[in-house]
């Protein structure tokens, strides 16, 4: 039982080690996520600006 | 056909064609992301070389190829403006720009943290890490074109040009590593040739990772050329009713 847990934690330091190489690889798979991420929010973003703004030009355009 | 297609050429119709893919396209993405992130980082075993570094081909490998295939995308829309002159191609090639500013971005930029502890450095002015960083130019030089108009059809006529210029740098990122000596692997997989330097347990999540970045790439294309278009055609009927809608 104690084995098997410690065992289990090992691995999982293992996965976040990758052999020595875990600032390249995370900092790949990080970037990635962050550029990927950001690129996906924007037109989200953008979106709900151009509804208010349009929203905004009707109800001048009601006023005049 | 021809009858669709001129339909599709309406911004109005575009937008609600887009709009109907969306879900199609952004979930799968999700799904396809996450079952290629885990057998890409716990499934597939170590490289016999290269180690657990070889890992990051998940994500250089994909955005390499989608830094070409969102060019071609882009020079194809804007061929398309230029010869019927359509409106819905001139929103799809200026939606391509940022896609694949940051697929090419992502491209050079993994490369390098792969490269530094592969061959002992961040960069070599070599001819396919040159060629990409012409690529990231190209679109960047397209964005900058493009915000310098005040016209939108003079911008996209202006644009598209450049787009269809660029194509040659295309086949000299392609062949680069066949043509010079460099620094940069070859081809690890070459479907048309049939040959295979990779083995399937790391091909398989590698072709999982390649299909979610199309589909996130369709995507993200499709929220920009909604936006686009409800830019463009923001003084129409059409598009004050979208806003009540929602």
């Amino acid at each position: 039982m104690g084995a098997g847990r410690e065992r289990a934690i090992m691995t999982l330091s293992e996965f976040f080690y990758m052999d020595g190489y875990y600032l390249y690889v995370w900092a790949s798979y990080g970037l990635a996520l962050v550029v990927m991420l950001a690129l996906f929010i924007s037109p989200v973003r953008r979106k709900r600006q151009l509804l208010k703004q349009l929203g905004r030009k009707k109800r001048r355009g009601q006023r005049l | 056909m021809l009858q669709a297609i001129t339909k599709l050429a309406s911004l109005r119709n575009f937008y609600f064609f887009c709009g109907k893919l969306l879900p199609w396209f952004a979930w799968p993405t999700l799904i396809l992301m996450l079952v290629g992130l885990y057998w890409g980082l716990v499934e597939a075993p170590a490289d016999y070389q290269q180690k657990d570094s070889y890992r990051i081909i998940f994500i250089h490998v994909p955005a390499a190829w989608m830094s070409l295939f969102v060019y071609m995308v882009m020079a194809m829309s804007a061929a398309a403006s230029l010869i019927w002159k359509t409106k819905a191609s001139e929103v799809v090639a200026n939606s391509c720009a940022p896609v694949g500013a940051a697929f090419t971005f992502l491209a050079l930029a993994t490369g390098s943290l792969w490269g530094k502890p592969m061959w002992g450095t961040w960069w070599e002015w070599d001819a396919r890490l040159t060629s990409e960083l012409v690529l990231l130019f190209l679109y960047l030089g397209y964005i900058a074109l493009q915000s310098a108009f005040e016209d939108k059809r003079t911008a996209a006529r202006a644009t598209a040009i450049l787009a269809i210029v660029g194509v040659v740098n295309i086949p000299i990122i392609h062949y680069s590593v066949e043509w010079w000596f460099t620094l940069h692997q070859g081809p690890t997989v070459q479907v048309l040739k049939g040959k295979q330097a990779m083995d399937t347990s790391m091909l398989i999540p590698l072709m999982i990772m390649a299909t979610a970045f199309k589909f996130y790439f369709v995507t993200v294309l499709l929220m920009f050329s909604r936006n686009e278009v409800l830019e463009r055609e923001s003084h129409t009927k059409w598009v004050q009713e979208e806003r009540e809608r929602l």
